[in-house]
């Protein structure tokens, strides 16, 4: 049963992915990345970690998400119209090139991670991976990662102050 | 097998059947009191005093001509309608009902699921139902829908905010994210958290207002406006399914506030034991009328209130709702390490 609902919410989340950029329209991109953000939810609920799943939904889908529609709607993004064909991927505009080296790289370097680790370098145990208590996260949050956690709560608040400054009008 | 698979199936199929039938009911009950407070007398033509309305409405919807604007984005055109049911309904799985009772021989506990995150996962799948709205304004490719769904995006995520500052400091108060183990903690403590938590009760049901576009956030509907916002273009069956949504979506936020303020499935005074005859009243029952009455000044607000106006609406979200949300959480926190 787990393991059928693992392989539907994977090739959900695979598949959205992959046509998140392929659409041409920015609003249907937007609605694939939310439907691959689902679909991990639903793995991480596999995974008996329910407060993750729901976070996940919370924040990405539920705000982050609507803040790019909202964005999307407003700038009223044109459709964008397919490049000219290239002779050979290496010979088109730079753009292509420079994201056909990196896909190469990235490929390289996840098979020469995969290579290097076995299956045994995961926890074995399942009590020991399990973090479905809310209780348990918030205070190996508030203890072991207390520096994490503060440090972010400072950038956050870097990033809240320099969006009031660059959204300010002049007076 | 018949305790993992059965039950809770029969359990789905039975509380879908019934949010469905009372959600075709809402809409009579709105109409008819929205009717007595203008001193009319709403429907009454189908049925004595109207009550086979809402049958007469689902026929009539069903057999409508079912239009798609020509440069409609099709997809997301038939989407919106079942993404903003969707939510609605699922939310219902994690709302204790009443406690477990005893039927034909087996213990049964009146809600689908405990899980021990309950309250963010109504908080999060109520916030995936505005999709709906925010697509349904986008892919009609017509004016007023897209400003029906700038509104309502823009709305929606500031009562957010608002409302779950709140649900942090009831949560604070609880001591547990479980719909179940929340109504356990008021049993324990004796108290309905309407009397321990009052703002956050007062401020949750003016978020929920504003969550399930009712009076006075209408905003995104706006008739005078805009000729009924992000549903101008719909219609047949998927405009209905709007409205069911909405509907559906009252009940879960009364629902929501009973379990969270009123004590769920707890009689009145549960400290009280001079009326511990109210507790020969099943617990559901209790959940009942406590939920019909939130909905009830739902439709009572619609009919008293006037609309707010956008920039008023966004003021009142940032500037007096999240501020307050943040003293009563600072508060709430300091009492409960103080007391």
């Amino acid at each position: 049963m787990d393991v059928i609902a693992f392989y539907i919410f994977a090739a959900i989340a695979v598949v959205a992915s992959v046509l998140v950029v392929g659409q041409k329209n920015p609003m249907h991109s937007v609605m694939l990345l939310i439907t691959s953000f689902g679909a991990l939810a639903g793995l991480y609920v596999l995974l008996d970690a329910p407060f993750t799943a729901v976070t996940q939904i919370i924040i990405y889908a539920g705000a982050i998400m609507v803040l790019f529609l909202f964005v999307v709607m407003l700038l009223n993004v044109p459709r964008e119209e397919p490049a000219p064909p290239a002779v050979s991927a290496l010979l088109g505009p730079t753009g292509i090139r420079i994201g056909v080296i990196l896909s190469l790289l990235l490929g390289a370097e996840i098979v020469w991670a995969l290579s290097r680790i076995g299956l045994g370098w995961f926890p074995q145990d399942p009590a020991a991976a399990s973090v479905s208590s809310v209780a348990l996260i918030g205070a190996s949050l508030f203890t072991r990662h207390a520096f994490a956690f503060e440090a972010t709560s400072v950038l956050i608040l870097v990033a809240m102050i320099g969006a009031v400054v660059l959204a300010r009008r002049e007076h | 097998m018949v305790d993992i698979y059965v039950v809770p199936i029969l359990k789905i199929v039975v509380l879908l059947s019934a949010v469905l039938l009372a959600v075709t009911y809402l809409t009579l009950l709105e109409r008819k009191v929205i009717a007595w407070v203008q001193v009319r007398l709403g429907p009454m033509r189908v049925g004595p005093q109207g009550v086979l309305q809402p049958i007469a409405d689902a026929v009539k919807l069903l057999l409508k001509e079912d239009i798609t604007p020509s440069r409609a984005d099709k997809w997301v055109f038939t989407l919106a309608p079942i993404v903003s049911m969707v939510p609605a309904l699922i939310a219902f799985a994690v709302i204790p009902f009443g406690a477990t009772v005893s039927m034909f021989g087996h213990p049964v506990s009146l809600y689908i699921a405990d899980v021990n995150v309950g309250l963010l996962y109504i908080v999060s799948v109520t916030s995936i139902g505005v999709y709906g709205i925010i697509l349904a304004g986008y892919s009609s490719n017509s004016k007023f829908p897209l400003l029906a769904g700038l509104r309502a995006s823009a709305q929606l995520i500031s009562y957010e905010i608002a409302v779950t500052m709140m649900l942090v400091s009831l949560v604070v108060v609880a001591g547990t994210l479980s719909m179940v183990g929340i109504v356990n903690a008021q049993l324990s403590q004796g108290v309905w958290y309407v009397f321990l938590q009052p703002v956050a009760f007062v401020i949750l049901f003016i978020g929920g207002l504003a969550e399930t576009n009712r009076a006075p956030f209408d905003l995104p509907e706006a008739e005078q406006e805009l000729t009924g916002g992000f549903h101008t273009e719909y219609s047949g069956m998927r405009f209905a399914l709007f409205f069911l949504a909405e509907y559906a979506n009252m009940i879960v936020v009364s629902a929501v506030a009973t379990t969270l303020f009123l004590g769920g499935w707890l009689r009145p005074f549960p400290n009280v034991h001079v009326l511990s005859f109210l507790g020969f009243v099943p617990g559901w029952i209790w959940f009942l009328l406590k939920t019909f009455v939130f909905i009830y000044v739902f439709i009572w607000i619609r009919a008293t209130l006037p609309r707010y106006r956008y920039d008023q609406l966004m003021r009142l979200g940032w500037k007096v709702l999240i501020p307050l949300g943040i003293a009563n959480l600072v508060v709430t926190a300091i009492l409960k390490v103080l007391l």
